[in-house]
């Protein structure tokens, strides 16, 4: 596996009147081609946002961004925060796609699918409207949608939710990119479709070789999918690990009020389920503290009320496992079980 | 497999040739009653045209003889079914040797111009069409471009500039700025000859005639739209360029100038179609003060003469009904437009 994006100290700050909001905060990750790193986290968590600045999406007479993100592509590598926004531009859709939550809202209305999906091919080639359309049937019969020929002269409102969703992915993946982040692929979709979704983006993941960022906040889909995961909170990475580590040792303790707030088929008995008490703080003037710390049921457990006085850093508490927790590894296997 | 698919796109084809039959019906139906509602409410005003036309020395016997020559001796109901009979077969007025026959589309006659309604409507209704469309066209020119560009340089002194003119465009009603506009330019640099003012040059034989007498009254008209087409353009391409398709075709690497033209556009666009339909087809029906103002003898002119001078009836009816006919046809091929247009609403 070779390295296909890193993030270094990534910041993204929305200036308003009321102070800064830091939406992302020192964001350091790295992805490998063929790899899927899951960023889970709350609304607000910063997880859109981050995903979005790596894109070039955001609003940029309204954000402020510092950081490295480097893509390192097919044609070399590049850093995109520097980088002019023609460079950008030139590398979104080819290099590095992206598909949304809602495929209905994100899908003009007024053209047809197959319109799209060629307009997304001849951005990066060239050929005429022909051959862009024959990529664009291609393209959908690649993801399974049926006589895709004659669907692809129909409009989004005549396509169901899961078959836009396909039509989505096909228009991200019809120029073969490296990286493609989908932010919540699945969270607008039918139970019963989710799964069908999930599937085809992993055999699209193979089929391509790509680094695939899934956004999500359903921790079933990232047990399901994903190689490693981020998780977020108040703009802040809190911990990251390979999944079966996070899932079965987990080491921060909002990661642990996370999974026992999720419903479990094996455990019958009609208790209510816990929830992590509280609400994320507002992102504008954080204190110097752990962000986590006024929800947390731990933080008695330290010492001198540290968890209140300091930051706690992005810590190594076993091989390739991280979490931004003063508690030591033994301590949170305790409260864990 | 395939005949299945092709009844299907058949099928389409049928409904929207129902949908578009419908809408017609529907359309003829309103004009009726309209045209009916007309009738209703005239028939209770309290005026007595019988009377109006009967000159000084009146005697019941002729304001009776004029009643009946002005075929209002019957019911609201009798007078509207022959008005609508004459619109097809054409109508005579009076008797004997003062017989007048006015040929369909006949909208009655007018007994103190001395002349069949049609004529009227046939020498006002070029004036008033010259003066919508030209309007029309600035108005949308210049309304759409300032729309957008203020749109795409927002919170600059572009936009400021342009809401500025939207002040005061909106601000100015056009009693106002067409006096203006008369006074100190027109007039002062002698741009069309007073005596000139009202003068019909026909577009086909004197074209340049017929703008330059034109330009300043659409100059006038088109001012007070443009202003809210302006404001109205801009609130639309900022409301569809935070949509998520644009947000979309970003992503797929579109430049922002393609963004622009062809993904924000024509969203943006549509609704504003819908509203310039109808205010054409509003300023059809005769833009009262501007034709008065540059002396235009065009249909709002012929109604507020038929109005103030001699109560003429059928004047009055004709030209409501044709402003009414123009707004309900306006609707129809608006919403037809709309759907060819919005392939959301092709098939409904």
């Amino acid at each position: 596996m070779s390295n296909l994006l890193d993030v270094k100290g990534l910041n993204v700050t929305f200036p308003t009147v009321d102070g800064e909001v830091r939406a992302s905060v020192d964001l350091n990750f790295e992805l490998n081609r063929g790899e899927t790193l899951a960023i889970v986290g709350e609304s607000g968590s910063g997880k859109s946002v981050s995903s979005l600045a790596i894109m070039g999406l955001h609003n940029r007479a309204q954000t402020l961004i510092s950081g490295e993100v480097i893509l390192h592509g097919s044609k070399g590598s590049t850093e995109l925060i520097s980088a002019s926004e023609e460079t950008v531009r030139g590398l979104r859709g080819k290099e590095m796609a992206m598909i949304f939550q809602d495929p209905m809202s994100s899908l003009h209305p007024y053209y047809s699918i197959g319109a799209q999906i060629s307009e997304a091919w001849a951005i990066h080639n060239d050929g005429s409207k022909r051959d862009g359309m024959k990529r664009a049937i291609q393209m959908l019969d690649l993801v399974e949608i049926p006589s895709a020929a004659k669907r692809a002269h129909e409009f989004p409102h005549q396509f169901s939710g899961g078959m836009r969703q396909r039509a989505m992915i096909a228009m991200a993946l019809v120029n073969n990119p490296s990286l493609l982040i989908a932010d919540e692929p699945t969270t607008a979709l039918d139970v019963t479709v989710q799964a069908q979704v999930l599937q085809l983006l992993q055999n699209m993941q193979k089929e391509f070789n790509m680094g695939v960022i899934l956004i999500t906040h359903d921790l079933g889909v990232v047990a399901e999918f994903a190689d490693r995961v981020n998780v977020m909170y108040a703009g802040k990475i809190v911990e990251t690990a390979g999944v079966e580590d996070l899932y079965y040792r987990s080491m921060h303790p909002y990661t642990i009020g996370l999974l026992r707030s999720i419903p479990r088929v094996d455990q019958i008995d009609n208790h209510r389920l816990d929830a992590i008490k509280g609400a994320p703080p507002s992102l504008i003037n954080l204190p110097i503290a752990c962000s986590f710390a006024p929800r947390c049921e731990y933080s008695s457990l330290v010492p001198g009320g540290l968890c209140n006085q300091s930051q706690p850093e992005l810590e190594q508490k076993e091989a390739e496992h991280f979490a931004r927790c003063f508690l030591p590894a033994e301590r949170i296997a305790e409260v864990r079980s | 497999m395939r005949r299945i698919v092709q009844s299907f796109e058949e099928s389409k084809g049928m409904a929207m040739l129902k949908y578009v039959s419908r809408r017609i019906a529907i359309s003829i139906i309103i004009l009726v009653l309209i045209s009916a509602t007309v009738f209703i409410i005239f028939n209770y005003l309290p005026f007595d045209p019988a009377r109006l036309s009967c000159g000084k020395h009146c005697t019941p016997e002729i304001i009776a003889g004029n009643r009946h020559r002005l075929g209002l001796d019957v019911n609201w109901w009798v007078q509207w079914w022959r008005f609508l009979e004459g619109i097809f077969a054409g109508r005579n007025y009076g008797e004997g040797a003062a017989l007048i026959h006015c040929g369909a589309p006949a909208f009655g006659y007018s007994f103190t111009q001395h002349e069949c309604v049609t004529t009227l409507l046939g020498q006002a209704l070029p004036v008033t069409v010259s003066l919508a469309i030209g309007a029309f066209i600035m108005w949308l020119v210049l309304g759409v471009t300032l729309g957008v560009i203020s749109a795409r340089f927002r919170n600059t002194w572009i936009d400021r500039l342009s809401t500025v003119f939207v002040l005061v465009g909106t601000s100015l009603p056009t009693f106002i700025s067409g006096l203006l506009l008369l006074l100190f330019i027109v007039l002062k640099f002698n741009l069309i000859s007073p005596l000139d003012l009202g003068t019909w040059h026909s577009p086909l034989t004197d074209p340049w005639g017929w703008f330059s007498s034109y330009f300043w009254p659409w100059l006038s008209l088109a001012l007070i739209y443009a202003a809210t087409y302006t404001r109205f353009t801009r609130s639309n391409v900022i409301e569809t360029s935070s949509e998520d398709f644009i947000r979309t075709a970003r992503a797929k690497g579109v430049s922002e100038r393609k963004v622009l033209w062809k993904h924000t556009l024509r969203p943006a666009l549509a609704p504003i179609l819908t509203i310039a339909g109808l205010d054409f087809a509003g300023l059809l029906g005769g833009a009262i003060i501007t034709e008065q103002i540059f002396q235009l003898p065009g249909l709002g002119r012929l109604t507020l003469q038929a109005v103030l001078q001699d109560y003429d009836l059928p004047i009055i009816v004709a030209t409501t009904t044709l402003a009414a006919a123009f707004v309900v046809i306006a609707n129809l091929v608006v919403d037809l437009a709309y759907a060819l247009l919005d392939p959301r609403i092709r098939i409904s």
